[in-house]
């Protein structure tokens, strides 16, 4: 059972690749301490949480194979 | 106006089942407001006249460089300094003369905002930073308009319709309720800093005026409530749905006059969001010993600090004095942490990014009694 993780704009400057895969973790918090263990630089971004292309704005549960997308601000006009 | 003129300018659109001519007379009564002319204005603003939109408001207080050029395709060689708004409506004008265009050269402040917002139907986010976004945001909510939402970044674009009453009742999202507060200045980076490719504003801001078209004439599925992103580089799409949370309701203002209180600018800055750091992470700094630090109170002022070496430059000299610093990080000092966050922003105006610059937070005070607890 794996998490893909998807990362939007400049976040994959940091990261360095748009998609990556995850071992299951619990629920969205646990996406953010593995992230940012794993990038610290992440941890200093702004960016919004969507699980199954739905925005979540509180800690969420992830169901097994789940797509849990990264996206940052633009600011560019 | 001459009627069969201007059926024949817009037949090829009438002739659209969906759209005909109810659908052409709901765009030539309609009041549309493009705020910013630059990359994605230019281009949504191009579709709006031809498409014909009875009147559309530009807003931008910017003048055209070279460096625009390459993305803002209304302008040339020859409009370099001139201003926008006035450039864009000129030329706009010569497209479509049978609506009206107003050129408002002046840039969107809480003073000026709720009376030219209010004179629209629907307002289109064409701005290339924040403290514009988040005044645009909560300025439509307030005077109750629609608006749509566009940004991009190197090789990627966002478009969304934010503020749009559903009849199904579901509530109306805003972008706070994707991004509920500014990010830090500097954390994202803009057009300027960051780069980006021409054609994509040209495509995310033609993605803008589809959307208002689609809104106005009731056609099609317009992203209410959702966020679409586009990757210029494979084509993706991918669409987030988005959720009203509550919680980012406190953070717009009531009325307007709490809005024409509002501190856009200070919201992005960045005093007292990157400079500041807390005791403990000071202590962390000052064993790698890789720091420097300046003392920015007076030179007579106590207490005298043994425990570590410093650089003394009092704030009142700090603006004359030239500075060396020889480490990476730079940590600025003072009683309790508000001249030290002054001098940070003073550093940061002189230094940019080429150092890393921070202010002690509650100053050596705050440091003395940590220090002491510790000894105990």
């Amino acid at each position: 059972m794996q998490l893909t993780i998807l990362f939007f704009g400049q976040l994959t400057d940091i990261t360095g690749t748009d998609t990556i895969l995850l071992d299951a973790v619990a629920d969205t918090a646990g996406v953010k301490e593995v992230l940012h263990a794993k990038y610290p630089a992440l941890a200093n971004s702004t960016y919004a949480i969507a699980v199954n292309k739905k925005i979540v704005s509180v800690n969420t549960l992830l169901t097994p194979n789940c797509m849990v997308a990264l996206m940052p601000p633009f600011s560019g006009g | 106006m001459n009627k069969d003129i201007t059926y024949e300018r817009y037949q090829r659109q009438i002739i659209l089942k969906e759209f005909g001519t109810a659908g052409q007379q709901k765009l030539l009564q309609a009041k549309v407001l493009v705020i910013g002319a630059g990359g994605l204005g230019c281009s949504a603003l191009q579709y709006l006249t031809a498409a014909g939109i009875g009147a559309i408001g530009i807003v931008d207080d910017d003048v055209v460089s070279l460096s625009n050029l390459h993305r803002q395709v209304l302008y040339s060689v020859a409009d370099i300094g001139e201003s926008k708004a006035l450039k864009a409506a000129e030329k706009l004008q010569q497209l479509n003369p049978e609506i009206i265009i107003i050129a408002y050269n002046e840039r969107l402040t809480t003073k000026n905002a709720l009376t030219i917002i209010d004179r629209y139907d629907i307002i289109i986010d064409c701005t290339d930073n924040f403290t514009s976004r988040y005044l645009i945001n909560d300025a439509c909510i307030l005077m109750d308009k629609p608006f749509v939402f566009a940004a991009v970044s190197q090789f990627e674009g966002q478009v969304a319709v934010f503020n749009y009453k559903n009849n199904d009742g579901t509530a109306a999202v805003n972008y706070r309720d994707l991004f509920p507060q500014p990010p830090k200045e500097g954390e994202v980076l803009n057009c300027a800093a960051a780069g980006v490719l021409g054609v994509l504003p040209g495509i995310i801001g033609t993605m803008q005026a589809n959307e208002t078209i689609k809104l106005l004439t009731g056609i099609g599925k317009p992203l209410i409530n959702v966020l679409l992103s586009f990757n210029a580089l494979n084509n993706q799409l991918y669409e987030l749905l988005l959720v009203a949370n509550p919680a980012t309701a406190l953070l717009i203002p009531k009325s307007a006059a709490e809005f024409e209180l509002m501190n856009y600018d200070l919201q992005c800055s960045t005093l007292n969001r990157t400079f500041e750091i807390e005791v403990a992470v000071f202590n962390d700094l000052l064993a790698t010993s890789k720091i420097d630090i300046i003392d920015v109170r007076e030179s007579d002022e106590l207490p005298f600090i043994q425990e570590f070496k410093y650089t003394q430059i009092p704030l009142s000299q700090f603006e004359e004095t030239i500075l060396i610093i020889e480490n990476e990080t730079v940590v600025l000092f003072c009683k309790s942490g508000s001249r030290s966050l002054q001098a940070a922003q003073l550093l940061f105006d002189k230094m940019g990014e080429s150092k890393k610059i921070y202010s002690l937070k509650g100053g050596i005070i705050s440091w003395l009694n940590n220090y002491q607890n510790n000894q105990k």
